[in-house]
């Protein structure tokens, strides 16, 4: 019913509308269409201006209510960041100027050269100084601006300090894993094909390689040290994904087979950041920023960035996923002993495809081990 | 029918000079209207098939945008209309992101490529550089047909099972390839990769006819640089497509490869819905390139037309010569090259070589230089001018206060330290839609009301031309205007609920705003339909042969020309498109020989 009472409404007001235009249509042919012509044309002049002085203070306006609500400039939570927000402030000023000056002029001009029976209109087919000045300008200009942005560019894109912590993220529909490399400080090797969630293997890691046996796994949260430059590397099991963090200013792209890295050094603690913001539910979030499915809205991990005291306590208390794997499957075995004396056609069975799983893994290993190096 | 076109060169219609082309062979209802092959015909099919689909398009963002504004509410109405896509009137996210991806496909390629390419080339070219009609009529025959067909497949594949593309426009594979990753990547982008296939054959179809037509039939004493800007853009665009155009279909013909005939192009190691897939080796970033070299340019295709047709319409409502004809023709040259240059500006977050994306950052800066001098040079060209706003020159100047507003923030995402912040935000979506959606849309809304005239032989209603100018320009700036802050806060585009996250929570009553706003917006623009089908019929009649007082060629056809456009010779030129306002006189008609006390320029 209401929905029916909207459309009839709209309906209406559509009725009425074509009918005022059509009228004045008629109107304008009885009263001379020339004279209308001069009047709408004067209307028309009068709105224009009307239309730049409402919109240069809506402009002011939403930069006004909206500035508060975005992430100030200037409160970027990484030193890549902190880059990032200054040469935006570079181009948003650059840009404004020429937006202002070039709007203003554009509607004023439409205004102030509305058409006029006294006016003989100025014949200006081209002039060389003009033309050359407003290439040049805009030319200097944008060097300044590539300028700053590639030198920014290659401090935030060039190699990680070699003291930077790494972590492995990984991108799947709808979720992101985590992977630090433990005491060794090295990451296992991983093989796609040996990905094997029901076993606690969601990475595909080869467990035949021993740097894996201490490599730490977690998944939707990720915790990072203030002040430490972290170097992310990146990879996704099925579609692309990326790695948005918005607050940090940063971004990079997960590609299924080709990782890519990241680095950046965070500059406060979760904690500071509940402070500054007030908010206290505050979290660093990490949001994927290209479109992955149907899920792509909730693909949400959080960030923990705390001091090097409360990082080691967490990361003392994470078991890597190679105990949690040995642990599942001791006393797994004893579980499938007592299935068999209980039901002795099933389980035989079950134990061979077990069997044929293995032999499979370590062939797949075999064949990877090959073909890459 | 063959005698009206034979024409070669310039002078060589001239055999046949006084005869009464029109009259001379029966026109059949499908010979005239269906299977045409009159340029002129094939220009308004091509717009009433860009109309219909504009309105498919825009109804598709008006659905989307509830959601987005009202993610809490739901809507039993569009239970009633999509049953299984909406349960419980609110929309799946399957049925969501196939909005989005139709909405983006759709009014890219089938609206602002076909729609508006299709229109004004095929209106223009033979009209304005004087010409019976196309090099190859048949060949465009083929051209709107195949947009047809194409039209028909990407129709057909909204009605599927499991869906349309629903990938986002650029269907990205892995995701585009793997049926297992989305549903969308089902039936539904096979027939989108058809539908595409088909299109880029209309494209190419339609494109050589129009480059050897511009090249080839000008009428006598129509030099190059005595052709209106027009004609120049529409060059270039077509351009653009012949040469960007096949790399797409080759990357799409790739995917095709990928997704039924198992190999690896675009895929590697991939673990999907709990199955390991044999392919190794490929990368999906190839396809971003092979994606890319055409997409880019794509939006050149796009814009470029309209700013011919704006730099036409702001001349002869100021009625002054536009200002630096060589520079505009220069900027439109320097826009076509750079245009295949700077592809990889898309794909700064892919992971790519820190060196070569410095290079892109260059190269795509500099494409801010022609744009400017377009944009100073529009403006001196209403400067000191006697301007009227007829509705086509309100669309023209706003399509440039437009253009002006999109343009600057390409200078945010051209420049990869901040596009690795605003890169997938909101912002992108807020600068492209205002750069290549709404100022292309103004830039054909000005042409069609400045040539409706010229397509039926009569007038739309003027009043409705306002309303439709004053409520769209408010509107558009009310939308994507605030969308750029949403970027700024890092909030990403293609999320349909933002009640999870902490960080881009902040909008809601803003989003509910933008979604009142396109919905009144889109009801404005069906209005503008109405008013076109509506003057078709019943608008006031035209009753001059040159009602805006313009110079070039198309004004000195009939009213209602014939399949052939003029009666008898084809006119010869003897000037630029752009003596207004010369020597004290209103405007000089480009086929008027240069008296001899005429100043020069």
């Amino acid at each position: 019913m209401q929905n029916f009472l909207i459309f009839a409404i709209l309906i209406l007001g559509f009725i009425i509308t074509f009918q005022i235009a059509r009228a004045s249509e008629f109107v304008s042919v009885i009263r001379g269409e020339e004279k209308t012509r001069k009047q709408t044309n004067k209307i028309n002049a009068a709105l224009l201006l009307v239309f730049l002085i409402v919109g240069l203070f809506g402009v002011y306006w939403a930069h006004h209510t909206l500035g508060d609500k975005i992430l100030k400039l200037g409160s970027s939570a990484s030193d890549h960041g902190i880059l990032v927000d200054r040469m935006l402030k570079y181009t948003i000023i650059t840009t404004g100027l020429v937006f202002f000056g070039t709007q203003i002029l554009l509607f004023w001009y439409s205004f102030k050269y509305q058409e006029s029976d006294k006016r003989t209109v100025y014949y200006f087919p081209h002039n060389n100084k003009l033309e050359l000045l407003w290439t040049v300008v805009p030319a200097i200009v944008l060097t300044i601006l590539i300028g700053f942005g590639i030198v920014y560019w290659y401090r935030i894109t060039g190699a990680a300090p070699e003291n930077a912590m790494q972590i492995e993220v990984t991108g799947s529909q709808f979720k992101w894993e985590f992977r630090y490399p433990g005491k060794d400080g090295v990451f296992g090797k991983k093989y796609y094909k040996n990905i094997d969630e029901a076993h606690d293997n969601p990475l595909g890691q080869i467990w035949e390689d021993a740097a894996n046996h201490d490599d730490v796994y977690v998944s939707g949260q990720m915790h990072l040290v203030v002040g430490k430059p972290v170097k992310l590397i990146i990879g996704a099991k099925d579609v692309i994904h990326s790695v948005g963090l918005p607050h940090f200013r940063l971004k990079m792209d997960a590609v299924p087979g080709t990782p890519t890295t990241l680095w950046f050094t965070p500059i406060k603690t979760t904690k500071d950041m509940i402070k500054e913001t007030g908010n206290s539910k505050f979290v660093y979030e990490l949001a994927c920023d290209q479109m992955c499915g149907a899920g792509h809205t909730g693909m949400r991990g959080e960030i923990i960035v705390e001091t090097q005291e409360e990082f080691d306590q967490w990361m003392a208390s994470q078991k890597p996923k190679y105990a949690q794997m040995k642990e599942a499957a001791a006393p797994a075995a004893p579980a499938a002993g007592a299935a068999a004396s209980t039901d002795s056609t099933a389980a035989p069975a079950a134990k061979d495809s077990v069997k044929a799983a293995t032999v499979d893994t370590a062939a797949a290993v075999k064949k990877d081990s090959a073909g890459k190096k | 029918m063959s005698d009206t076109l034979h024409i070669q060169h310039g002078v060589a219609s001239h055999g046949h000079s006084g005869e009464p082309h029109v009259h001379h062979h029966k026109e059949t209802f499908i010979s005239k209207y269906i299977f045409s092959m009159d340029h002129k015909m094939i220009a308004k099919q091509f717009l009433v098939t860009g109309i219909i689909w504009a309105i498919i398009g825009g109804l598709f963002s008006v659905l989307f945008r509830l959601q987005l504004g009202f993610p809490d509410q739901s809507f039993p109405i569009l239970e009633t209309f999509f049953g299984r896509w909406a349960e419980g009137g609110k929309i799946k996210p399957e049925f969501y992101y196939a909005l989005t991806t139709m909405h983006g496909t759709v009014l890219i390629f089938f609206v602002l490529t076909a729609g508006l390419s299709g229109t004004f080339a095929n209106l223009l070219i033979p009209l304005q550089v004087g010409a019976r009609d196309m090099a190859s009529p048949f060949m465009n025959m083929l051209s709107y047909w195949m947009f047809f067909a194409a039209s028909i497949v990407m129709l057909s594949s909204l009605f599927t099972q499991t869906g349309p593309a629903a990938g986002g426009w650029t269907v990205y594979p892995p995701l585009s390839a793997l049926g297992l990753a989305s549903q969308g990547s089902k039936s539904g982008m096979d027939l989108w990769i058809i539908a595409m296939t088909l299109f880029v054959a209309s494209q190419l179809l339609g494109g050589l006819n129009y480059i050897s037509t511009i090249l080839n039939m000008r009428t006598k004493g129509m030099s190059m640089t005595r052709l209106p800007l027009t004609i120049w853009a529409l060059l270039f665009t077509a351009i653009l497509g012949v040469l960007s155009f096949p790399v797409l279909l080759s990357g799409l013909v790739l995917l095709m490869f990928d997704r039924h005939l198992g190999t690896s192009f675009y895929l590697s190691d991939i673990f999907v819905a709990g199955q390991a897939l044999p392919n190794e080796g490929g990368s999906a970033i190839l396809y971003q390139h092979l994606f890319w070299f055409l997409g880019h340019p794509e939006v050149y295709i796009i814009i470029m037309p309209t700013m011919g047709l704006a730099s036409e319409i702001l001349a002869i409502n100021s009625r002054k010569p536009i200002f630096g004809y060589m520079a505009m023709i220069a900027s439109l040259m320097a826009i076509c090259v750079l245009a295949f240059l700077v592809w990889a500006h898309h794909m700064f977050v892919t992971g790519m070589n820190p060196f070569l994306g410095s290079v892109f950052v260059l190269l795509t800066l500099l494409i801010a230089i022609p744009s400017a001098i377009k944009v100073f040079n529009w403006i001196t060209t209403i400067w000191r001018g006697n301007i009227r706003f007829t509705p086509g020159m309100l669309f023209a100047i706003g399509f440039v206060s437009i253009f002006i507003s999109g343009g600057l923030t390409g200078i945010f995402l051209g420049n990869s330290t901040i596009d690795i912040h605003l890169h997938d935000t909101m912002f992108v979506i807020a600068h492209f839609h205002i750069v290549m959606g709404v100022s292309a849309f103004f830039g054909m809304f000005a042409g069609i009301y400045h040539w409706f005239p010229k397509m039926f032989g009569r007038y739309m209603n003027n009043t409705l031309g306002y309303i439709h100018f004053w409520v769209t320009i408010v509107c558009a700036y009310l939308i994507f205007w605030p969308m750029h802050y949403q970027g700024f806060a890092g909030m990403p585009r293609r999320y349909l609920d933002k009640s999870s996250w902490v960080s881009f929570g902040q909008f809601h009553s803003l989003d509910a705003m933008i979604t009142v706003v396109t919905i009144i917006v889109f009801a404005v623009q069906l209005m503008f339909v109405f008013n076109y089908f509506y003057s078709m019929y019943k608008g006031r009649r035209v009753r001059t042969q040159n009602p805006w007082e313009a110079t070039t060629l198309e004004w000195t056809t009939p009213i209602h020309p014939g399949h052939g456009n003029w009666d008898g010779e084809i006119p010869e030129v003897h000037r630029w498109a752009y003596d207004y306002g010369k020597d004290g006189r209103d405007f000089i008609p480009q086929t008027e020989p240069v008296g001899e006390n005429e100043s020069s320029h």
